[in-house]
């Protein structure tokens, strides 16, 4: 069956979705007279000037680094913590493991800015403020419960004979992780990964706080970009399409299995 | 090589999943049947140290096991469904347990796994993975794996039961000459009966989390101790009838026959048919006969299962060979003779007479 309006509806549909960006990508190629100038669907005169500003400005390229050290960081972190918890909670039966399994769900319930102060206080104290490490163990926060849930339901999707045989093969439990349990969930490690990529890239307000010069993430220099000349528009949508770039790659690889992940492996 | 479960007791929270098992298996084959639910898996995986026993040992060469761990047992174990490592080719699914038996000479893996997939028919699979594989060829390498490397104990549980019934006649051929000359004690568990008596191998009846009977798989299809043994062993199902031992006569749904032996012991008894007993025409001299009403007939290309209505209310299933035709609700007549009976005391199911074996013994 086709539905007549069925094209133009998705045309339609699929220009409102992309419109902004594409809107956003026309700024970053157009000097900043042109942008504030008269409005025109074509960029008039087409530069790479900003995008020559944002490689060449330290505070510029050096923030959008940060951005990503500190979401990788985060990423492995988070997955190097969740694997063996959520390994524990699909295989065993301990005291209390399934209020735990939820109360690590809740974690993710808190808005951020509740965890503002303590870590603000802490950091300073610890001296992990204004540092990479600092930025990823506290998007650990939210990202650890979220990659436990994940990789809890693909685990679960795992018969448990295979662990037994294992055992009886001889495997120890280690080495039987990594050698046959590991390969085994790949995907759902590349849908974590992604996961705790996506929330660490675009989390501004806990990465801002903690940070000041040497860990800033490209949000936060962003939302920085008034001078007394005004807005650098044009340098403000490059930036934008360079943050998009990371996200866009990291998804092409788990494109498959994305929809498995947004229902935590329980499909 | 010899297996001892002594006083082996399995409970979870309220239910008895093995109540008191003493078994001694020496080495070679040893088939375990039983329903569904009658405890054969948790009986393996007691064995294999997956399950800790409630109370009772495990004792393999003398010495209880209890204290060794899954992994340095020496033991291999056989799913129902199959399980492979599904990241691992074909070969180095195989080569496992060798790899991590420190005993095992690394030089020897290769030339092993080739030995063993070549006897389980799979030498040419070797360099695929699992997921690349029939159904039938995934259990052949599950069961090379287990094969591979030589123990104590292997342990099949119901190998062939999710296998199609082509598969599962040719694997039992290559099995049963596989194993024959095991030196490991080998534990198959079955549901089938045509597997326990194909193997021709010693044979356990488990039921309810019990032993039932040990002894001979044909030994006991002749002449089961127990109604249980009897409804475990046949396949199809036994016809069991009604019936009060009256006067050193038998008497059943309107007819009657002299018992074989003395019955004093029972008035009531239960009577069991084996469906190819039963026939529906040329009756011998003897034969009860039961008028009944035809409800169903299942052709199956080589035998016809003709469901039977009594007049009473009890069912009877018949036997017949070839394909034949019936319109349900037709009357017909059903005769089993005396000779092919076995009589049961309804009270504890112990076998009373069977007049086949009486026959085979002592005729």
């Amino acid at each position: 069956m086709r539905l007549p309006w069925a094209r133009t509806v998705f045309w339609l549909y699929a220009a409102t979705l992309m419109l902004p960006l594409l809107w956003m990508f026309g700024m970053s190629i157009r000097p900043n007279e042109d942008i504030l100038g008269s409005f025109s669907l074509i960029p008039q005169r087409v530069t790479l000037e900003n995008y020559e500003t944002f490689f060449t400005n330290d505070v510029w390229y050096s923030s959008y680094l940060n951005s990503i050290l500190y979401t990788s960081m985060n990423a492995v972190m988070s997955l190097i913590v969740a694997l063996p918890a959520a390994y524990a909670f699909s295989r065993f039966r301990f005291a209390g493991d399934k209020h735990l399994f939820f109360w690590l769900l809740t974690n993710r319930m808190a808005p951020p800015a509740v965890f503002l102060l303590p870590f603000f206080q802490i950091y300073q104290s610890v001296g992990l403020f204004d540092t990479h490490l600092g930025v990823a163990i506290a998007h650990m926060l939210f990202n650890v419960p979220l990659a436990v849930w994940i990789l809890e339901g693909f685990m679960s999707g795992i018969p448990r004979e295979i662990d037994e045989t294992a055992a009886i093969d001889g495997y120890s439990l280690p080495r039987f992780f990594i050698r046959i349990f590991l390969p085994m969930i790949r995907s759902a490690i590349g849908v974590t990964a992604f996961f705790c990529f996506m929330f660490s890239w675009v989390e501004l307000l806990i990465a801002r706080t903690i940070t000041s010069v040497d860990a800033k993430p490209i949000a936060a220099t962003m939302t920085r970009t008034v001078s007394a000349a005004g807005v650098d528009w044009g340098l403000l949508a490059a930036a934008g399409v360079l943050t998009i770039i990371p996200g866009a790659i990291v998804i092409w690889f788990v494109r498959n299995y994305i929809a498995k992940g947004f229902s935590m492996g329980r499909v | 090589m010899a297996l001892v479960l002594d006083g082996v007791c399995v409970r979870q929270r309220d239910e008895i999943w093995l109540d008191d098992i003493n078994l001694e298996l020496s080495s070679g084959m040893t088939v375990l049947i039983g329903p569904l639910g009658a405890g054969k898996t948790t009986l393996m995986r007691v064995v294999a140290g997956l399950h800790p026993p409630g109370a009772g040992r495990v004792i393999v060469d003398g010495k209880d096991v209890a204290s060794i761990s899954v992994r340095k047992r020496s033991v291999a174990f056989v799913y129902q469904q199959f399980i492979n490592y599904p990241s691992l080719t074909v070969h180095e699914n195989i080569a496992s347990p060798l790899r991590l038996d420190r005993a095992f000479p690394k030089d020897q893996v290769d030339r092993r796994v080739g030995e063993v997939a070549e006897l389980m028919g799979i030498g040419d699979l070797l360099p695929r993975r699992p997921s690349e594989l029939s159904g039938g060829q995934q259990q052949r390498t599950a069961i090379a794996r287990a094969l591979a490397r030589p123990v104590d104990v292997l342990l099949l549980d119901e190998p062939l039961a999710n296998l199609d019934y082509k598969l599962r006649e040719q694997l039992r051929g290559d099995l049963k000459s596989m194993f024959g000359q095991s030196k490991g004690v080998v534990l198959y568990s079955t549901s089938d009966p045509a597997e326990a008596l194909g193997f021709a191998a010693p044979t356990v009846v488990l039921g309810e989390g019990r032993v039932r009977h040990v002894g001979d798989a044909a030994d006991m299809y002749d002449r089961p101790p127990t109604l249980a043994v009897a409804a475990t062993l046949s396949d199809p199902p036994l016809n069991l009838l009604p019936g009060v031992v009256r006067d050193g006569w038998i008497e059943c749904m309107g007819a009657s026959f002299e018992a074989p032996r003395a019955h004093a012991r029972a008035e009531r008894v239960v009577l069991g048919v084996r469906p190819h007993q039963v026939s529906i025409e040329g009756a011998g001299p003897g034969a009860l006969a039961f008028p009944a009403e035809i409800r169903l007939a299942e052709v199956t290309g080589s035998a016809t299962f003709l469901h039977l209505l009594l007049r009473g209310g009890t069912h009877l299933v018949a036997q017949l060979p070839g394909t034949r035709l019936f319109t349900p609700g037709q009357q017909a007549t059903a005769y089993v003779d005396p000779a092919h009976v076995l009589v049961f005391d309804e009270a504890g199911g112990d076998l009373l007479a069977s007049s086949t074996a009486e026959v085979d013994l002592h005729g």
